[in-house]
């Protein structure tokens, strides 16, 4: 019975916040209707997304082909509906391992302080003095031409962000009465930083991943886009806006801004996402 | 009587909040002479903060005047536009807060703080302006002014940025200042200080003041006139005197109960009608059966030393026993040391020499990082400061209790956790039907005493309570202070309490020892040290507690303020 009361306070509570906050429900409506399209897109797809048809090439948005058709008479439309799982799968992979290793490492960091901390600390100094897009490129050169290789990058350069953010967030607790008490209650230091510490920070972290997801999603497709990381005929949306942005000067338009506008959108939908979730989350902003 | 200085007639304040709309104050008047110090006592929430900020409009956006008039030398403040309001703000009125150090500007020198003050209502140069401010700082009496000028807030002690403020608001001469809380959490001697030095500025300036306070004893010994609100309402106004002799209203009566004074026993901070109900609690309790010759102390502490990396140790050579069932106060001002010998105490961190013995056997060799593996480590617990800082957001208040249970006591989720942490509910006096709250649900007291809860949860025998009570209000404390002593007289626990507050430690405790920047200054049987302090030091800090009832009013030359010496 306690569970049930404490998930509908949660489902009371979410619904108060997204009510003062309509954006939020928006934002949430629209990262929602993109999972749905990353899950069911292959089957919902009107056309085949790699089957190429010469006799209906570069041809405009129509009521056939809603988004048009590429150089090679592929429908625009569809690629973008299967292009959004593997976006969305390389950006949520790359957050994610970014998130559970930047947030361990960062909270034990902030927590010790100390050599730990200053070495720590510095090596995300050097890291972040390179510019981040060009050390991804660089190890996707480095590492070869493939999906794993790009979550991979993109989950580096991101790593410095999540481990200053945690220990940011654990150093002003790590003094705090409860966390004093929790190991006057028989915690050790580990749990006291996994058990107590990181779940207090992850509110704040939830904006900092939402946030993230976008700029991954861009991350990639700026990868893609250069030519590194997925390869063509595989549909995604920084190869669409490549190969598209060389017909855009013989006014074919729609290649280039179909793939945009998803992108754009997707973007936007996370990043108005973040405030929401940290009210969402957090059990201080219940009454 | 001519027109007074400030008329407050019938204000209602009225907050927007999520549960709709909530009335701060409810109809309060009241009205100062100029020259005049009002004191204008209250509980957390009972609206005399509201009503200072309503007079002075720094009322938050959510907050509005929804009835009342406020007259300032005959002029409804009320009505005139934010634009002329202004001009008013420090010139007529200004005011003081309760963390000086939040009110002050970190990057900027204090001295200039003060000239920007006084320019924003002069017209005069800036080297004129900051010759003013000088003169000001001498007005507070801060040592080596000249210095203090360039200083940065962060390199003063919070009584100093108080004076900066105090100088600040007295810049541009105002009429009237409204001090809300201008002492609370400053070491009583600081506070005397400060306090005497607002009360002789005012009374050389004919300045009249409002001063809020929670601490009835305060307000009694600088001001004339009292005046007690309860939940946004005016319940009675006296002289301090009468109002101790003979508090008229319920709530006045139970809050002069509830202040502990340098005579008050555990007993008495209850009114009359409920004293009977612990008076049997004690009766009940059984005395302690005398421990057979040979038992070692429940705690022997020998040369506990603790250095840190810089400065000067933070504490050394500190020895003490304590028997079961015994309480201890340890008392000093910030900086004394305490904190960081509680925390050696409860294992929490490492001394840097000495010895800890508990019940005869050493502890202090285990880490601390180590220690919550021992098997004392349900034997010592600890109760923190401030309520609101020590229980984990994320924890209701069920599982603050049922923690320590199931870490150190090897109890597994089920009926039995429930039924225990029920008990320990209960005999703390929490409802039962909280414990499904998170702590920012529960007020104040209540999460003192899920603290309190969670810390008796596993049946330690030393329990060490570091100023459990400082940020609570009066009667809460009075109650949490009954309930302390009661555990100690039911289940034989030890007390270390570790406090500033002087009567609360000599109304609580047994011993007493006195720290100061990391020695033992002083100790003994607490009422005899208290009322025959050997140390010059211990004589200052007990002679700097306001006191209650017998602070002798003393006339100031002109305009009838009081200050007492």
């Amino acid at each position: 019975m306690g569970i049930h009361l404490m998930a509908s306070a949660t489902l009371r509570h979410t619904a108060w916040i997204l009510r003062g906050n309509p954006l939020t429900a928006v934002a949430a409506a629209g990262v929602l209707i993109l999972v749905l399209i990353a899950i069911f897109g292959p089957s919902i797809a009107p056309y085949d997304p790699i089957a190429s048809s010469v006799s209906e090439a570069l041809l405009p948005p129509s009521r056939l082909h809603l988004a048009g058709t590429d150089q090679l008479g592929r429908d625009t439309f569809s690629r973008l509906l299967v292009a959004t799982r593997l976006d969305l799968v390389i950006a949520v992979s790359a957050v994610g391992i970014s998130f559970v290793i930047g947030a361990v490492v960062g909270a034990f960091c902030g927590y010790a302080g100390g050599r730990l901390d200053r070495s720590v600390g510095r090596f995300v100094d050097v890291m972040m003095a390179f510019p981040l897009f060009v050390l991804a490129m660089a190890m996707v050169a480095a590492l070869g031409n493939r999906v794993e290789n790009i979550v991979i990058a993109t989950a580096i350069i991101n790593l410095p962000f999540y481990i200053r953010f945690a220990r940011a967030e654990v150093n002003v607790r790590r003094n705090v009465g409860w966390v004093e008490a929790a190991r006057a209650s028989g915690e050790g230091h580990a749990s006291v930083v996994l058990r107590f510490l990181l779940p207090n920070v992850l509110p704040a972290m939830a904006v900092q991943i939402s946030l993230n997801l976008g700029w991954a999603i861009l991350n990639a497709a700026g990868l893609s886009f250069i030519g590194l990381g997925v390869r063509p005929p595989t549909p995604e949306w920084g190869i669409m806006v490549a190969e598209g942005a060389r017909f855009i000067s013989t006014g074919k338009w729609w290649l280039v801004a179909f793939p945009g506008l998803a992108l754009m959108l997707a973007v936007l939908c996370f990043n108005l996402l973040g405030d929401g979730l940290r009210d969402i989350l957090d059990p201080r902003m219940r009454t | 009587m001519t027109e007074p200085l400030l008329r407050i007639e019938d204000l209602h304040v009225t907050f927007s909040t999520r549960q709709g709309l909530v009335e701060a104050v409810r109809g309060v008047t009241l009205s100062l002479q100029p020259g005049e110090m009002l004191g204008l006592v209250g509980e957390s929430g009972s609206g005399k903060s509201v009503t200072g900020f309503a007079t002075t409009r720094l009322l938050d956006a959510a907050g509005r005047i929804t009835q009342g008039q406020i007259f300032y030398r005959g002029q409804d403040i009320t009505k005139i536009p934010d634009r002329d309001f202004r001009t008013l703000h420090g010139a007529a009125m200004s005011m003081i807060f309760q963390n000086p150090r939040a009110a002050l500007n970190p990057i900027r020198a204090v001295g200039l703080q003060i000239a920007d003050a006084i320019l924003s209502h002069k017209r005069m140069s800036k080297q004129d302006a900051e010759k003013e401010a000088l003169r000001l700082l001498h007005a507070v009496q801060i040592r080596d002014p000249e210095k203090r000028m360039s200083a940065y807030p962060h390199e003063l002690s919070g009584g100093m940025c108080q004076r900066v403020m105090i100088a600040i608001a007295i810049s541009c001469n105002p009429m009237l200042l409204i001090a809300d809380e201008p002492t609370t959490g400053l070491d009583v001697t600081t506070q005397k200080v400060v306090m005497d030095i607002l009360a002789n500025i005012a009374a050389e300036r004919g300045m009249a003041t409002i001063l809020i306070t929670h601490d009835l004893g305060l307000a009694a010994q600088y001001c004339r006139r009292v005046v007690v609100m309860e939940k946004g309402r005016l319940v009675e106004e006296a002289p301090p005197e009468a109002l101790f002799r003979q508090p008229q209203h319920v709530y006045t009566k139970r809050l002069v109960a509830a202040s502990p004074t340098a005579s008050s026993r555990i007993e008495d901070l209850v009114t009359n009608e409920e004293r009977g109900a612990y008076l049997a609690v004690l009766a009940a309790s059984k005395p302690l059966p005398e421990p057979p010759a040979g038992t070692p102390p429940l705690l022997d502490v020998k040369n506990l030393a603790k250095r840190y990396d810089q400065g000067p140790p933070a504490l050394s050579n500190f020895s003490m026993t304590m028997k079961a069932g015994e309480s201890v106060g340890l008392v000093g001002e910030s900086g004394s040391g305490k904190t960081t010998t509680s925390r050696m105490i409860c294992r929490l961190i490492d001394a840097s020499e000495g010895e800890i013995l508990f019940n005869g056997e050493s502890i202090g060799h285990l880490p601390a990082r180590e220690f919550h593996r021992s098997p004392h480590r349900k034997d010592i617990q600890i109760v923190f400061q401030d309520p609101n800082e020590s229980l984990n957001p994320r924890f209701t208040a069920f599982d603050c209790i049922a923690h320590p249970l199931l870490r150190l006591s090897g109890m597994r989720a089920g009926d039995a956790l429930r039924q225990r942490v029920e008990d320990c509910a209960m005999r703390v006096g929490l409802p039962v039907d909280l414990l499904s709250r998170f702590p920012h649900q529960l007020s104040g007291g209540q999460k003192a005493r899920v603290g309190i809860a969670r810390a008796i949860a596993c049946r330690p025998r030393l329990l060490v309570l570091d100023e459990p009570t400082a940020a609570l209000d009066v009667s809460v404390q009075a109650v949490v202070l009954q309930l302390l002593d009661r555990l100690r007289r039911e289940d034989h626990l030890a007390l270390l309490f570790v406090s500033h507050d002087l009567n609360v430690v000599r109304m609580m405790c047994d011993r007493t020892i006195v720290l100061r920047a990391g020695h033992i200054v002083e100790q003994g049987a607490s009422r005899a040290l208290f009322e025959n302090p050997a140390d010059q030091y211990t004589r200052e800090l007990v002679e700097a507690v306001p006191h209650i009832g017998r602070g002798q009013i003393r006339e100031i030359a002109g305009r009838g303020q009081s200050v007492t010496r």
